[in-house]
């Protein structure tokens, strides 16, 4: 579903992010990828979204060469990604309802469409009572749900939640998981990028873990190890 | 399915112009100011096209003829010379008008209506006012006049006298004046809107920078990049409306205070007067700059986050 194909990422004048990577990841998988900060986990997630091109090497979504897609083209490509992140990343002036419904107006759903799923979503991840709370009137974990509701209301491919539980408390954290856990059970590829070893070992499902810019090990039911 | 977006899009728009509010403020303070002086671009050129017509208007060339001059010569002539391109109208004065108004200028002269009247006839003769197109072209019609006379039944010249000759020099730095004052005119205006659009595009980049994680957190979601930059244009277009609607009401009492000033130093401008009667063209033109200003330093802006 995923391919990374010798995959190379320099910055500016050889400051190599990422270096050589060739990695497979398939259909209804859940991926930790771990390392220490500036390991390269964060660009390869941007690499899989069209934010970042490869240096040297390809990034395969499908058949699809992901960075050889035409500007006008990545929009309908991320409306197949669901993406999650440490800080967030809401629309402050939007609501809560806004946030999740803008996700689907992006995706050139119905107001029908809009008003029946919105609701749900917020059930899910259990707000449904802050439909109308803008970012600033939540908690860290009620954003990050808010992310998480945004992520997957168009039913994605692949859920890229980047360290998602890097401002969260235990209690965030767990409840976070498994909602993520969850998503994966009913067929949803997820990719996590963590530092949090008790998540990691909590899952316990396939671990990649990275040490500048290079996967130094692959384990199919791994742990935390650095 | 283009409809539904349209709607959303002015939607968030508005709704981000209202929720912005600060933002919002700032930016349209910034655009009024810019409105505002175009505005007063528009009054001072109003002004000053009435001022240099008005001393434009006072140049001509009179055409005067000896005093037993044919009427029917003077107007055969006088149908010749409205003929030339150069010429916007001729004035004809007969012998008798010139008399009625050479009395009533010397109304308090006695001594000038009593040797007038002990001359028992009347000694002056027709005339023709003659109005160019353009002031620069009174030297052409006046060589029209020099090279071609008009003979009278006697083989002489009905023409006794041309003014411009005399007044030549003094028409032709008129012109220069009035060319020079046009152009500084113009000059100052560009510079005035140049400097003004430069700020209004300024605050709305800023306004938009605030908003740059916000864009970019609408294309990860993948929202196409018409549907990103909508609500920006639509903004732009609502600082547009709201600050062409504050500057229009601004001036208001403004023109209404500073009319009988206007009226009295430049020569019978009434700036209320121009402001009332050409309120819905100013109104479109404050409008149209306001609105094509907003969208476009709007489209810009976004332009930039949408590229990275």
């Amino acid at each position: 579903m995923i391919y990374f194909d010798k995959v190379t990422k320099k910055y500016g004048k050889g400051a190599t992010a990422v270096e050589d990577i060739t990695l497979s990841i398939g259909p209804k998988e859940f991926v930790s990828i771990v390392g220490q900060s500036g390991a390269g986990k964060t660009t390869l997630l941007r690499m899989l979204l069209a934010e970042e091109s490869p240096s040297e090497g390809s990034v395969f979504f499908e058949s699809t060469c992901v960075n050889e897609l035409p500007r006008g083209e990545l929009h309908n490509y991320r409306k197949r990604m669901g993406t999650v992140f440490q800080d967030f990343r809401l629309i402050d002036n939007k609501t809560t309802y806004e946030n999740i419904a803008f996700a689907m107006e992006a995706a050139g759903r119905t107001d029908a469409e809009i008003a029946s799923d919105v609701p749900h979503i917020l059930d899910l991840v259990g707000l449904g009572d802050k439909g109308n709370h803008f970012p600033h009137e939540l908690s860290g974990g009620e954003r990050q749900r808010v992310a998480i509701g945004r992520a997957i209301i168009n039913q994605p491919d692949v859920i890229i939640a980047d360290e998602p539980t890097g401002n969260l408390d235990p209690i965030n954290t767990h409840e976070i998981m498994q909602i993520l856990e969850k998503i994966n059970e009913l067929g949803t590829t997820v990719i996590l990028t963590t530092h949090n070893k008790g998540v990691v070992d909590a899952v316990g499902r396939r671990v990649i873990t990275m040490e500048n810019g290079k996967i130094v090990r692959d384990d199919k039911q791994g742990r935390y190890i650095l | 399915m283009f409809l539904t977006n349209l709607k959303r899009i002015c939607k968030a728009g508005l709704t981000s112009f209202f929720r912005n509010s600060f933002i919002s403020f700032a930016t349209v303070l910034i655009m009024t100011v810019t409105l505002m002086i175009i505005g007063s671009v528009m009054f001072m050129s109003a002004t000053l096209t009435n001022v240099l017509d008005q001393v434009r208007d006072k140049v001509d060339v009179n055409v005067y003829f000896v005093v037993d001059a044919p009427e029917i010569e003077i107007l055969e002539f006088k149908d010749q010379v409205e003929d030339l391109p150069e010429v916007s109208y001729v004035t004809y004065t007969t012998r008798e008008d010139a008399l009625a108004q050479f009395r009533e200028r010397h109304k308090d002269d006695q001594l000038t209506l009593q040797a007038l009247d002990e001359l028992g006839e009347n000694p002056l003769g027709a005339s023709l006012a003659i109005k160019a197109v353009e002031p620069s072209q009174y030297e052409s019609i006046a060589a029209f006049l020099d090279t071609d006379p008009v003979l009278g039944a006697g083989g002489v010249s009905i023409i006794d006298d041309v003014n411009y000759f005399q007044n030549k020099i003094v028409i032709e730095r008129l012109n220069g004046i009035t060319d020079a004052v046009e152009r500084i005119g113009i000059l100052l205006a560009l510079v005035f809107i140049a400097a003004s659009i430069i700020i209004a595009f300024n605050t709305i980049r800023l306004a938009i920078y605030s908003a740059r994680e916000e864009i970019k957190v609408m294309r990860l979601v993948g929202a196409s990049n018409m549907y990103v930059r909508g609500p920006f244009i639509i903004e732009g277009v609502l600082y547009g409306v709201a600050a062409t609607i504050i500057t229009i009401i601004f001036f208001y009492p403004v023109t209404f205070y500073f009319a009988e000033y206007t009226q009295e130093w430049l020569g019978g401008v009434n700036l209320f007067e121009y402001y009332t009667s050409n309120f819905g063209f100013i109104f479109m033109m404050l409008l149209a700059a306001g609105v094509v200003l907003g969208v476009i330093s709007s489209f810009l802006a976004v332009q930039k986050y949408l590229k990275s």
